[in-house]
């Protein structure tokens, strides 16, 4: 825990704030429910699921939370903000106060507040799960509300910035990792540039999570403040084949950090897989939430009247839920384990059940076969039973001899995983990459180039957005030290 | 943004552009693609570049209007500005002193065929090229093509100018005539199909440059995949260029064709809003 949030803690207000509540009634009140919209209107639309707190819901919430002298909540928080810290603010209704203490951790307060697993992480540390065996305070809810609540008030705050040290840095990729990179180097005073390969800002955030659940302006107006912070932002732009490192280091900028996100979709190997209408997930996103196909882009996108989606994570659930506001009459997972073992959150598997997507879990794709202009029209399915956990502590899917099902497709989109992007692993030499394609980095998120630094999925291989902002976090802290010291060095 | 510095017709439906791009003039190479976007709400398209000048800090595109996004393109003037441009992309051309060469290029294929033509010649071979159009007035860069080779075969499908007969009927009279020790070709699939076809047939190691459908060129999306060998690559970042023996032609004319008919559509509306042109 940080001298900040343990001092702020003390603070008089604080402590009065504590006492004014019993900690009996704190802990009578029932957890706030989520609005959302009408599972029948939205699956139609577009409109973002989750409506957010009323004020009155967000300060009840508030009280809820204990203002721990431990707040273990804080240290399941992969950028480590300082939890109890924003949500006493609100419950003492300084609303921006409380973004502004939400924006000296993350560089995307409204973004995490929204596609955090929080049941994983803040809320599965918090006193209320641990000790009291109920209902952990909302705080994924409570971040949301202060952030969206300063976006609204048109009195964005920009994070003090450090005078300008003159050392420029640059960051490979606009996503998650890269802009939290970008915000804390400018924080320290250095003089960042994002080199972005898509037309657009934001990566995986942009053509990944559809608006339903991360509405673009809310993206947009986070970038736009770490923008006001000073980071210039360039697009269009591939380090190693636009520029090429030795360029960068040309032009004077002193460290790089890669953040350029997860690449190559997974197949599967099986027969069909490359008729028409078989594609994966980020291919099927990429088009609608980035080049706005079937909602006025150019770009067309194959939808289906029956569109099954192979996979049980995050972005499997975004797309069969994307395939049912298409129009897909039916709109299925198909899961080679059971529910118990998707790794998409709870809240994901919840919203696509209101909004009629079926589960098909326990099948496994076999084959898909297509009609005589190529277009996929079945898929076999293996069925599947539970057999002993696996490395990876989940209890792994075996083949039920003989049980093969046939279902009618029109689409089928793939969404059981990436590979790492290849372009920087191989365009920039002397860089270590693991056997899995993945930058090797030391504990410090440092490649085997000393200037070069990196993390999020790159790194990770797949993970979520939070950690690749933790990672962001974590690398320009040690990035800064680096160049610290190699200035002191000099001097 | 990138400023359009020249425009020129190579036929009603072929347009040559000249485009400003610094940066991808000085780091492309032979067989590199970019992607091309016009509008805000425009498609990423991959297209080969032709030519670039560093001086100048140009690069040259050839395209064919076929679609509601190289509609749009062609319909851009000297002055305009393309929306995005990235690149360069893909595995640029291996290059090396083979011996003699046969490039041989079909359509706009002949674009991106010019600076594997030239890098080839640089490096010392004998290059033979074939270009080959359905008439007269659709070849294309035949003079820079003659800069670069030391011997320039034409072949039109309805015998308008040079020999009459598709482009494998022009190898063949190559390969029946003198050693080849490498083929390079660039086309429409069928064409290259039929190409690796009857080098296979003469044992011609051959070269293939695939232009594929892309979404974002840089190895995310997989729209680009294609058989080669029983595996699957990816165009963006494995290719485009592969043996041409063990591309499945087939499969890839099929996959190009996935948005036939929502292009169709798109291209009607198009030309309704737009009138005739």
């Amino acid at each position: 825990m940080s001298e900040q949030t343990v001092s702020s803690r003390n603070a008089a207000w604080r402590e009065q704030l504590r006492k004014s509540v019993s900690t009996k009634e704190r802990t009578s009140i029932p957890r706030v429910h989520m609005h959302e919209l009408d599972p029948l209107v939205r699956s139609h639309n577009n409109e973002e699921v989750n409506m957010g707190l009323t004020l009155e819901e967000a300060l009840l919430e508030a009280k809820r939370c204990l203002d721990c002298p431990n707040p273990t909540c804080i240290s399941g928080c992969p950028v480590g903000i300082d939890i109890p810290g924003f949500i006493k603010r609100i419950e003492n209704n300084e609303l921006l106060e409380a973004a502004s203490i939400l924006k000296r951790t993350s560089a995307l307060p409204a973004v995490c507040g929204r596609v955090c697993p929080q049941e994983k992480q803040c809320e599965a540390s918090c006193i209320y799960t641990q000790k009291l065996g109920k209902e952990a305070v909302a705080i994924g809810y409570l971040e949301r509300f202060a952030a969206d609540y300063e976006r609204h008030s048109g009195k964005l705050s920009v994070p003090v910035c450090a005078p300008s040290n003159g050392i420029k840095v640059a960051v490979v990729g606009s996503g998650p990792a890269g802009l939290s990179f970008a915000g804390e180097m400018a924080k320290k005073g250095y003089r960042v540039t994002v080199f972005e390969a898509l037309h657009e800002i934001g990566g995986v955030l942009k053509y990944g999570i559809p608006a339903f659940r991360l509405p673009n302006d809310v993206i947009d107006v986070e970038i736009e403040n770490i923008k006001k912070m000073g980071v210039e932002m360039i697009t269009n732009c591939i380090v190693g084949k636009t520029i090429s490192y030795e360029d960068l280091k040309n032009e004077g900028y002193e460290g790089l950090f890669v953040g350029s996100g997860a690449g190559l979709p997974r197949f599967m190997n099986i027969p069909g897989e490359n008729l028409i209408g078989v594609m994966s997930s980020n291919e099927y996103l990429t088009r609608i939430n980035l080049m706005g196909a079937s909602r006025g882009g150019d770009t067309p996108v194959l939808t289906g009247q029956h569109v099954a989606v192979i996979g049980g994570g995050n972005t499997a659930m975004d797309a069969v839920r994307t395939a049912r506001r298409l129009g897909a009459q039916r709109a299925m997972i198909v899961y080679r384990r059971s529910e118990q073992e998707m790794p998409a959150r709870i809240e994901e598997i919840k919203h696509a059940k209101e909004e009629g997507i079926e589960f098909l879990t326990l099948h496994n794709p076999i084959e898909y076969e297509g009609d005589e202009s190529g277009r996929v029209k079945r898929m076999r399915l293996q069925k599947m039973m539970l057999g002993e956990p696996d490395a990876s502590g989940r209890r792994s899917p075996v083949e039920i001899p003989g049980a093969v099902e046939t279902i009618d497709v029109d689409a089928v989109i793939v969404s059981i995983g990436v590979s790492p992007n290849p372009l920087i692993p191989s365009s920039i030499n002397g860089l270590s990459v693991s056997k899995w394609g993945t930058l090797v980095v030391d504990d410090h998120l440092q490649t085997s180039i000393p200037a070069i630094y990196a993390g999020g999925d790159i790194v990770r291989g797949g993970a979520t957005v939070i950690l690749a902002m933790g990672d962001g976090r974590k690398a320009a802290a040690a990035m800064d030290d680096y160049l610290r010291s190699k200035k002191n060095q000099k001097n | 943004m990138n400023k359009i510095l020249k425009k020129a017709f190579f036929s009603s439906n072929v347009v040559y552009f000249e485009v400003e791009a610094p940066l991808i003039a000085r780091a492309r190479k032979a067989g590199h693609f970019v992607l091309v976007k016009v509008g805000e709400s425009g498609e990423r398209i991959p297209l080969t570049i032709a030519a670039a000048d560093i001086t100048k800090g140009s690069i040259s595109l050839v395209v064919q209007r076929v679609g509601v996004s190289s509609a749009k393109l062609c319909a851009l003037n000297e002055g305009d500005y393309i929306t995005d441009l990235v690149g360069p992309l893909g595995k640029a051309t291996h290059i090396e002193k083979y011996g003699t060469v046969v490039c041989a290029g079909g359509g706009v294929g002949v674009a991106p065929l010019l600076p594997i033509v030239e890098a080839m010649k640089n490096a010392g071979n004998r290059v033979i090229t074939i270009l080959a159009a359905r008439t007269k007035d659709l070849v294309i860069l035949e003079e820079q093509m003659r800069a670069n080779s030391d011997e320039v075969i034409i072949m039109t499908d309805d015998g308008s100018y040079g020999k009459k007969g598709v482009v494998t009927v022009g190898i063949e009279e190559v390969l029946l005539r003198e050693k080849v020790d490498m083929c390079v070709t660039v086309g429409p699939a069928v064409m290259m199909k039929y190409v690796a076809l009857l080098t296979k047939k003469y044992n011609v190691p051959t070269m293939a440059s695939l232009n594929t459908i892309m979404v974002d060129g840089t190895g995310m999306c997989g729209a680009c995949r294609v058989t080669v060998g029983g595996k699957t690559k990816f165009v963006c970042i494995d290719g485009p260029e592969f043996d041409a023996h063990q591309v499945d032609f087939d499969e890839m004319q099929m996959r190009l064709g996935s948005y036939k008919p929502l292009e169709q559509k798109a291209m009607e509306e198009y030309l309704a809003q737009t009138g005739s042109r």
